[in-house]
């Protein structure tokens, strides 16, 4: 007999295995879309307003055409008369390309040109002549609601105001009955600064329009080719088989490379126009200050509480400032995303959440950075909350915890806002993490220390994210489903492809999907390569973000690979000249149940498709595999920080980080801690330096990299991850949940709770995020909250 | 390179000013005429087609752009062409030989020090110019060498445990070049 395959070995689920896209970077042969190069390709750079809110009164593009080098100069006029001055958004609003009426924030795209070189397209973009009328500039949601407000979106029939939308979900009655009944109730309010994603990678696109073939084939940075590909279809109104949307190698996404920006259509249009590839790449400020921004939200909620611990009910405002045009990049059918996920993880009878979007003088195109979309805002608020409220009640903050979670013989658990957990193990978790940071000794080192003067904190996060969207009843993009994709072509060597409708931007799929057709078919993952990002070649999906690609393309691949294995039983029992009732199945081989010596292997099968199949049966072993999830997957995270609060400077040093996360099955744990490390680090970036601001006048404080603070090597702490608690999705087909943005979702509350914690006896409730040293001082010395909503302050 | 100019009304490229120099890239000896205002970077990128040097920023703070120019780790986007005249630059391209890896490209696949691997060309970069002038350094040593450099993926920790791995894997090397001295 045989010896089995190890599965291990061979690079299949649970394998560490090294990364094959490696291979390329660690060469400097990555094939980034800047790093393309198109016989005869133009490039094109894009001129944004000055100002944050104004009246264009004219834009004189002579001069520009004047320079030598300069192919064309586009404006909202020109736009215009092709009706691409306006797209439609993501979120069912319209969005301006270039502008033709207003400005209606900092770094709104006016005018580009088009030129041999991006030096010479740079100069001319300096030599139109732009005059504007300056109009007051509104930067949060209460100037968005003043009486006299200007009305921002003066283009819209029937927007007299700046309110977008107002939505709630919950049971309000019943949440006032139990806050009655409270013998106690909790009271927190915070801003979540606004924040961008800011991969170091900006964004672009190479468009080249063939008048020859009337084929259109963009190479862009993008995390959902199909998606554009749809959207480009539907905007510039080319035939879908016409459009090829390559995605090359992408340098980072964390939900930036979601949306359609303006550049991205521009550059379409001019290669229409001017019948030559163009290429459009940003820079770093263009980046920061026009693409896809997260956040910037302002809670205020209250929990209904019993004297022993018990929480009764839950409820929550929120006020969410989305910029000049609605252009969320989100797939539920819930106005404010999943915020409603909020208290997913606790046992709570009944709640209310309501919220008004309202528009301002900011960057549009509000995406889920590095979350299921609103899910941080959601999980930062519930367990800030949940430490407040803990604080009031005078208990410990982890018993506290502890008492009010989903027991784990409470799954699947309905939360009072609709969702349905479905498995976890909160409570050990917990221990985990309370285990590994030392909770007793640190509460008595922190006394002793703090008798000598000095402040240590500790902060306990636990968060539970919906993951993988869909399910399709809930979750579409623009009406198209949210279900994904994968084909699998075994080659009759017994080599495979597998290609996904999702696009990895550094979560390693071309890696990882080999490991899951290696555990179900018991081919070695070397031998099977993963093609992802060309809508021509690819299955169609609906892309990488909100760690959908394992729950949702992950699952395809697995289901795909069982048809295959289908197939081969069929001819594996042709082979071995039995029926395929008595073939069995063990990792990379058929073999005949009642001689177990007889088998052939999956190789064998394979070649078979090509050369020995049985009478009627199709040729080949190939197969494509659509999955709908049946819900999200909950993965569930504990995570503890300590630590030293400095008195005089207000300056915080983090002491340790434990992160416990349970994301079910791991296919390749070394993948799976990298992606953690890197959550926490934009956790901590979030909760010590990471923000945009603006001031009175709408100018971005935050355009480049010396205002918005990105924590080098030397600032981010050192991480302890625990993967000892695995509580396998009950409805993935190999038992995996969403993990990549678990730690920048639970996160930044473990940090800041520390923080808050160790200066808990000066009363002070709340520092808004980032918890600078300034601010930190300013509580600490004034006993006073700290307010980090913009415009920022005149004294900054 | 070559760049061919619209000629409208003789205002043609004849006012763009190019400067003749010269220069080593990767060990090989290199003769480019550039305009003055040209960036090293977009040199490296465009002039050479060695496009494993990324741009990130443009304002010398992410240091994706990293190179070696005569040892010293320098960003390309804040140097301009002109001023590599007489110099000699080292890109990631000239990292490995045709068989072998360089420890430090070993080190990032092996410690998984790269995710999205845009700013894995210049930590590499910046972590050889560390190793060549302290071979033996410690995590804080890394992580201070590694400061002008950042990656939105990984989290440092295990950047720093490539650069460590490396380290390692060249100080027998050094000492058998020592001892060969």
């Amino acid at each position: 007999m045989t010896q089995a395959l190890d599965e291990i070995k061979i690079g299949g689920l649970g394998a560490s295995r090294k990364r094959v896209e490696d291979n390329r970077f660690i060469r400097g042969k990555g094939n980034y879309t800047d790093d393309i190069v198109l016989p005869g390709m133009l490039h094109m750079e894009i001129l944004r307003s000055p100002l944050a809110h104004a009246r264009i009164k004219s834009i004189d593009t002579s001069r520009a055409w004047q320079i030598p080098g300069v192919h064309l100069v586009l404006t909202g006029e020109m736009m215009a008369t092709r009706n691409l001055a306006w797209m439609p958004t993501l979120s069912y609003d319209t969005q301006a390309v270039l502008a033709t009426d207003k400005v209606r924030f900092q770094g709104q795209e006016v005018a580009c040109v088009i030129a041999d070189d991006p030096y010479i397209a740079k100069d001319a973009c300096e030599a139109i002549d732009v005059e504007y009328e300056p109009l007051p500039a509104i930067v949060n949601p209460a100037q968005a609601v003043a009486e006299g407000a200007p009305v921002i979106r003066d283009d819209k029939e029937n927007q007299g105001d700046n309110v977008i939308y107002r939505w709630e979900v919950g049971d309000a009655d019943g949440t006032e009955r139990a806050f009655a009944q409270a013998d106690k109730v909790s009271r927190l309010k915070l801003h979540y600064p606004r924040s961008h994603p800011s991969p170091i990678e900006c964004c672009g696109s190479i468009a080249d329009f063939n008048r020859a073939t009337s084929k259109l084939t963009v190479y862009m940075t993008t995390q959902a080719p199909h998606i554009i590909r749809a959207a480009v279809a539907l905007v510039a109104e080319l035939p879908e088989h016409m459009i090829r949307i390559i995605s090359p190698d992408i340098g980072g996404g964390f939900g930036n490379k979601v949306p359609v920006y303006p550049g991205y259509v521009c550059s379409i249009l001019a290669s229409i126009l001017l019948e030559r590839p163009v290429k459009w790449i940003e820079d770093k400020s263009g980046n920061l200050i026009s693409t896809g921004f997260a956040r910037d939200i302002y809670l205020d909620g209250e929990v209904a509480m019993r004297s022993d611990g018990k929480i009764l009910a839950v409820r929550m405002h929120c006020d969410a400032d989305h910029g000049a045009f609605f252009s969320d990049a989100q797939p539920s059918k819930f106005k404010i995303g999943l915020l409603h996920s909020a208290f997913a993880a606790y046992d709570i009878p009944v709640g209310h959440i309501s919220a008004r979007g309202t528009y301002s003088n900011k960057a549009p195109g509000g995406v889920a950075y590095r979350c299921s979309f609103r899910v941080t805002e959601a999980m930062f608020f519930q367990e800030r909350m949940i430490q407040a409220a803990a604080h009031d009640l005078g208990m410990d903050q982890a018993e506290f915890r502890r008492i009010n979670f989903v027991r784990d013989d409470q799954f699947p658990h309905r939360t009072p806002f609709g969702f349905l957990t479905d498995s976890g193990q909160y409570a050990k978790c917990l221990e985990v993490g309370l285990r590994a940071v030392g909770y007793q000794d640190f509460l008595r080192q922190k006394a002793a220390a703090r008798a000598k003067g000095r402040r240590l904190g500790i902060g306990i996060s636990t968060m539970t994210e919906p993951l993988g969207a869909g399910n399709s009843r809930e979750y579409d993009i623009l009406g198209i489903k949210m279900f994904d994709s994968a084909e699998l072509k075994v080659h009759m060597t017994g080599k495979a492809i597998v290609r996904t409708g999702a696009r990895t931007q550094g979560q390693g799929h071309e890696t990882t999907w080999a490991q899951i057709v290696s555990h179900e078919l018991g081919i070695p993952a070397e031998d099977v390569v993963v093609e992802e990002g060309d809508t021509d070649t690819a299955p169609f999906g609906m892309g990488t973000y909100a760690s959908r690609s394992t729950p949702v393309a992950g699952a395809a691949v697995a289901m795909v690979a069982r048809k295959i294995r289908a197939k081969a039983r069929r001819l594996a029992a042709h082979l071995l000249e039995v029926s395929e009732e008595d073939v069995e199945w063990e990792l990379g081989r058929f073999y005949v149940r009642s001689a177990p010596a007889r088998g052939v292997t999956i190789q064998e099968c394979a070649i078979a498709a090509y050369s020995n199949m049985p009478d009627g049966m199709e040729p080949g072993l190939e197969n494509t595999a659509y999955y709908d999830p049946p819900n999200l997957t909950w993965p569930f995270a504990v995570y503890i920080v300590t630590v030293e609060v400095d008195p005089e400077t207000g300056v915080w040093d983090v002491l340790n980080t434990v992160a416990v996360d349970d994301c079910g099955v791991r296919i390749n744990p070394m993948i799976v801690e990298g992606q953690i490390m890197g959550g926490l680090t934009e956790a901590y970036a979030m909760a010590n330096m990471q923000f945009i601001t603006f001031d009175a006048e709408g100018n971005c404080v935050g355009s480049n990299y010396m205002d918005y603070l990105l924590p080098t090597a030397w600032e981010t702490p050192g991480f302890e991850l625990h993967s000892e608690v695995v509580t396998p999705c009950p409805h993935h087909p190999i038992g995996a949940k969403g993990i990549g943005e678990c730690a920048a979702v639970g996160g930044p509350a473990a940090f800041v709770n520390a923080v808050m914690d160790a200066i808990a006896d000066t009363g002070v409730r709340n520092i808004d995020m980032p918890l600078l040293p300034d601010r930190v001082w300013e509580a600490l010395t004034h006993h006073r909250d700290v307010s980090g909503a913009p415009p920022v302050r005149s004294d900054d | 390179m070559t760049i061919v100019y619209d000629d409208r009304d003789g205002q043609a490229a004849s006012d763009i000013p190019v400067r003749r120099i010269k220069f080593t890239i990767n060990g090989a000896k290199k003769v480019a005429e550039v305009e003055p205002r040209l960036l090293l970077a977009h040199l490296i990128r465009q002039g050479l087609g060695l496009t494993g040097t990324h741009m990130g920023c443009d304002t010398t703070n992410c240091g994706a752009c990293t190179v070696l120019v005569d040892g010293r780790a320098v960003k390309s986007c804040t140097m301009l062409a002109v001023q590599a005249d007489g110099h000699e630059i080292e890109t990631v391209e000239g990292l490995a030989t045709a068989s072998e890896l360089h420890p430090l490209q070993e080190g990032f696949k092996e410690q998984h020090g790269l995710q999205c691997g845009f700013c894995t060309p210049g930590m590499m970069m910046a972590a050889k110019a560390l190793l060549a002038a302290n071979p033996d350094p410690t995590e804080e040593d890394v992580r201070w060498a590694l400061s002008g450099n950042l990656c939105r993926c990984t989290g440092y920790q295990n950047i720093v445990k490539s650069v460590l791995w490396a380290a390692e894997k060249l100080r027998p090397q050094a000492t058998a070049d020592g001892s060969q001295q």
